[in-house]
């Protein structure tokens, strides 16, 4: 079936069934490899997206229940300030270990400064914890999310 | 043995300079008489591969525009090495990094020596080889300088990528590289090296070298290549380990939109290697699409009559009380003994027994397992995420009945390897799906296929006994250890050290073992061996401590000040896979109780042991392990909620004794930081549980930690004056008894089996 989806600003055209997700249509139809599939059940958030600037995992998000919505992915949000300053405090911090779950850490922490621009270490946790990451940088991840939002980088949680 | 090989590659290799294309000067090294066989014919890579234009069999290139281009030899699976290797080069070529560019090698193993990413070899191995490479393009630079400008070698310095006269005059490599290229290589064994005061790249933080492309989402990964025609496939095998397909509706499956074929996988006999991790190729079904997404929907329709085999008689409850029945036994066979431990045991003035436990666990790296190959004309070509390419090499040549020589593998970066990808299974898989197909194939695990069709840190239960005299003095240890065996060998990674500590410390001492026989897979795991048993081990030495009425730090760094037995015979070498864990040849210093102690001071003071106040239902414990030629002792703080028995890992302390060097700082963190949450991680809630032949758990029932559990950590080196060694591993094992020790301070109650059950440290 063709559908017409809304991809970081350009409408594409697809012919897909229409339970396929979001992400192999991104990763193979259209070929941006950045989303990446992990588990395919939504557990632990490698092929976070944006949907209308929500973070939402494109691994369980069929297709046809996409529409007009606006799609931003790994490749786009770099063209927004939040999601430039986001990708560039990851560089800054030096987070990346093998790297495969950071678009979708990266997604998931800019929709957080999205709608949170001073972030609590508590409101890291709520926002981040959906994402994995098997190589264990979240110390790194939470000091990259406060650069981003011009935090000190320090971790503020009591021992 | 093979890292004995590897270790003499500098003193051994010679080097080859040419032309580069386009000019400039391209370095190269031969192994004479390397094991290997050469990659001969070497095909283009995949187009949209962004690392194909140069020359693979180069080590260091440096071009006219003065562009360092410098291969990396390691796969990169985010232990950092394909940034801090090149460092190593860099710094004695004394390059300016700015203009150096990295470009992950091949598999070419006369060109690179042995390659693969495990054991936390990668820094030993490779650390001299990767200054003498530097130092020798550097010293044909000198050279080439000196002729043009006919002034001794002796007046020339180079300094960011020139070579400076005496008299101020300067020239880039760039300049000089055409020249450099027709000058006789130096004698790799009599180069100078620079000294550690002499650094400028090497101990400087660099972030990763590919990270940029990572945060933006550029392809990089296995799972990303694409190739000309490809199809998707994935492989379903049978749930019971060594069980063989039947029959399956291939046709039925056949049928549904986007399947393009339907076959059975039916290898005769067994097809793994002799190193005994990790299984060949396995009996299946593949499933070929147009997209993955409709070959993996169409597992849902997939019917398989399987023939389980034998396997399917095994079960965890089965081995945990077998293992039980045998803790009462003669053990099978003695390790190590010294003095009398019976007598002394019978003797002491108070004993400790104590039976501890651990399961089987995943590795889980979060790229599944997944492979691109295509076979055409009797030559296979493969893009792979793997730790160990030229042993998929073997396996995929094995199972395809071709010689190695037809069988080129590109190595991608890996998304986490942890061990899995030491094992070449889906290799193999692809390669003949491949074949069988007739077209290139991208194979795909899938989540839970990737979770159940693993191998294993396997499980493992010990028996321990401990005798104190009555100035409280450990004078009596002994363990039985009941472990798995697939034959007549020890299942894989599941050795116990016959040095294991306190082996050797103790008067009276004896190490034993027992095994089981086992048909579930196992293998490396990071820190293997050292993961399990340093958490039993040094969970039994808090309890000696608490016993003996000592502070538990004291009580270790006590323990480590002197060898109070005669050291065994040296170990026979070991046999298997780089990545196992224990013996480590030659290639660093052996134990040292110094550097033992030395770090455990350094984690007293850092972490303010015995000196802080801490709530009630909060605790601090310390371990001490020694893996992979590095010394790590750490403090954990945990606080327990009495309502439900939750752990909190408040914070962790960190000191690490990895030698004089830390070629990367910001790389070295990252690894300590990880390998402490990874063990924290397994800790708190890994277990694999085999029922009737088959992993019992699915993705969502195999909790990996969390953002909001990760503590905060702090890493500390402890500078000595030994060569570096590497960090994938060693901050790992002692995390691991230094959080259950912790939750003993804080609540009274002793961890002995893993993961830990929070039901039970409720009040």
């Amino acid at each position: 079936m063709s559908y017409t989806i809304n991809v970081n600003g350009t409408p594409q055209t697809v012919d897909v069934a229409g339970d396929t997700p979001l992400l192999w249509v991104l990763r193979d139809t259209l070929d941006l490899k950045g989303s990446k599939f992990g588990c395919g059940m939504g557990l632990c958030g490698c092929c976070t997206v944006h949907i209308n600037g929500a973070p939402r995992r494109s691994c369980i998000t069929p297709i046809s229940t996409v529409g007009q919505a606006h799609i931003t992915t790994i490749e786009g949000v770099g063209s927004t300030d939040t999601g430039k300053k986001v990708q560039d405090a990851w560089l800054a911090v030096d987070v990346v270990q093998c790297g495969y779950c950071q678009a979708g850490q990266i997604m998931a922490a800019t929709a957080l400064l999205n709608t949170n621009q001073k972030p609590t270490d508590k409101d890291i946790d709520d926002a981040m914890s959906g994402n994995l990451c098997r190589c264990a940088t979240y110390v790194r991840i939470r000091a990259a999310i406060k650069q981003a939002a011009g935090l000190p980088i320090t971790d503020t949680r009591e021992v | 043995m093979a890292i004995a090989i590897d270790q003499a590659v500098s003193r051994r290799a010679f080097l080859s300079v040419s032309a580069a294309a386009g000019g400039g000067m391209l370095l190269a090294l031969s192994i004479p008489g390397h094991a290997d066989a050469a990659v001969a014919a070497r095909a283009p890579a995949a187009s949209e591969h962004p690392e194909h234009d140069v020359d693979l069999n180069a080590y260091v290139t440096i071009a006219p525009d003065n562009t360092i281009t410098i291969m990396s030899k390691i796969p990169e699976i985010g232990q950092g090495i394909k940034t801090s290797l090149p460092m190593i080069v860099a710094e004695e070529l004394d390059a300016d990094w700015h203009n150096v560019r990295i470009v992950q090698a091949p598999l070419d193993t006369k060109a690179y020596g042995i390659q693969f990413a495990g054991g936390s070899f990668s820094t030993p191995m490779n650390w001299d080889l990767q200054r003498r490479m530097g130092a020798a393009a550097r010293a044909m630079l000198i050279t080439a300088a000196a002729l043009t400008w006919k002034v001794p070698e002796s007046e020339i310095a180079t300094s960011a990528g020139k070579v400076i006269a005496k008299d101020g005059r300067s020239l880039t490599y760039g300049q000089l590289a055409a020249k450099a290229a027709k000058v006789i290589p130096p004698d790799m064994k009599t180069l100078v090296l620079k000294g550690a005061s002499q650094y400028s790249i090497v101990g400087k933080s660099i972030g990763g070298i590919d990270s940029p492309k990572v945060v933006t989402g550029q392809p990089l990964f296995g799972i990303d290549v694409s190739v000309p025609g490809m199809r998707y496939a994935v492989f379903q095998k049978c749930p019971v380990f060594g069980g063989k397909v039947v029959s399956a509706n291939v046709d039925a499956v056949k049928s549904l939109p986007g399947i393009l074929n339907v076959f059975l996988v039916n290898p005769e006999g067994p097809t793994g290697l002799p190193d005994g991790m990790a299984m060949g190729l396995q009996s299946g079904v593949a499933i070929v699409a147009s997209s993955w997404w409709q070959a993996n929907k169409a597992l849902e329709s997939l019917q398989v009559v399987w023939d389980e085999g034998p396997v399917a008689g095994q079960s965890s409850a089965g081995f945990a009380a077998k293992a039980q029945e045998l803790s009462t036994q003669t053990p099978q066979k003695v390790i190590h003994s010294d003095g009398d431990p019976k007598g002394a045991l019978a003797g002491a003035a108070k004993v400790i027994e104590a039976a501890y436990s651990y399961p089987f666990v995943a590795h889980s790296p979060l790229e599944p397992m997944n492979s691109t190959a295509a076979f055409i004309n009797g030559k296979l070509e493969m893009w792979s995420p793997t730790q160990n390419p030229g042993s998929g090499r073997t396996l995929c040549a094995k199972i395809l009945g071709i010689p190695e020589d037809a069988v080129t593998i590109h190595m991608t970066r890996c998304g986490g390897g942890f061990g899995r990808r030491l094992g070449s299974d889906f290799m193999a898989e692809a390669a003949m799906i491949a074949k069988l197909q007739g077209e290139p194939v991208k194979l795909i695990w899938n989540r839970n296929q990737d979770l159940q069709h693993e191998f294993y840190r396997p499980g493992g239960f010990h028996y321990f006994k401990a005798g104190l005299d009555a100035q409280g003095q450990l004078v009596a240890f002994t363990d039985h250890y009941v472990g798995y065996a697939n034959g007549p060998r020890a299942s894989n990674s599941s050795d116990l050290s016959a040095t294991e500590f306190p082996a050797k410390y103790v008067k009276n001492l004896e190490l034993a073992t027992s095994t089981m026989q086992l048909g579930m897979p196992t293998g490396p795991m990071r820190a293997p061996g050292s993961n399990a048993h340093a958490f039993v081990f040094q969970s039994f030495l808090d309890e000696v401590a608490h016993a003996a009425g000592k502070d538990p730090l004291q009580h270790l760094i006590d323990l480590y000040a002197e060898e109070r037995a005669a050291p065994p015979p040296p170990a026979p070498p070991r046999k298997g896979p780089p990545g196992g864990g224990g013996g480590f040849g030659n290639l660093g210093p052996p134990f040292s109780g110094k550097r033992a102690q030395g770090v455990l001071e350094m984690v007293r003071e850092k972490s303010g042991w015995g000196k802080r106040q801490l709530p009630q239902g909060t605790g601090m414990g310390v371990a001490f392990y020694y893996s992979h030629l590095g010394y790590f002792a750490e403090v954990v703080q945990a606080t327990v909620l009495p309502a439900d028995g939750t752990v909190k890992v408040d914070k962790v302390w960190v000191v690490g004794d990895v030698g004089g060097t830390i070629i990367n700082p910001t790389g070295a963190l990252n690894q300590c930081q990880g390998a402490v949450i990874d063990g924290i991680s397994q800790a708190l809630g890994a277990k694999i549980t085999m029922d009737r032949g088959r992993v019992a758990q699915t993705f969502p029932e195999y909790p990996l930690l969390r953002m909001y559990q990760a503590p905060q950590v702090q890493v500390d080196f402890k500078l000595t004056q030994f060569a570096p060694t590497g960090l994938g591993e060693p901050a790992l094992p002692p995390v691991i008894p230094a959080l259950c020790n912790a939750i003993f301070a804080a609540t009274g109650k002793r961890i002995r089996h893993l993961p830990i059950d929070t039901t039970l440290l409720k009040t």
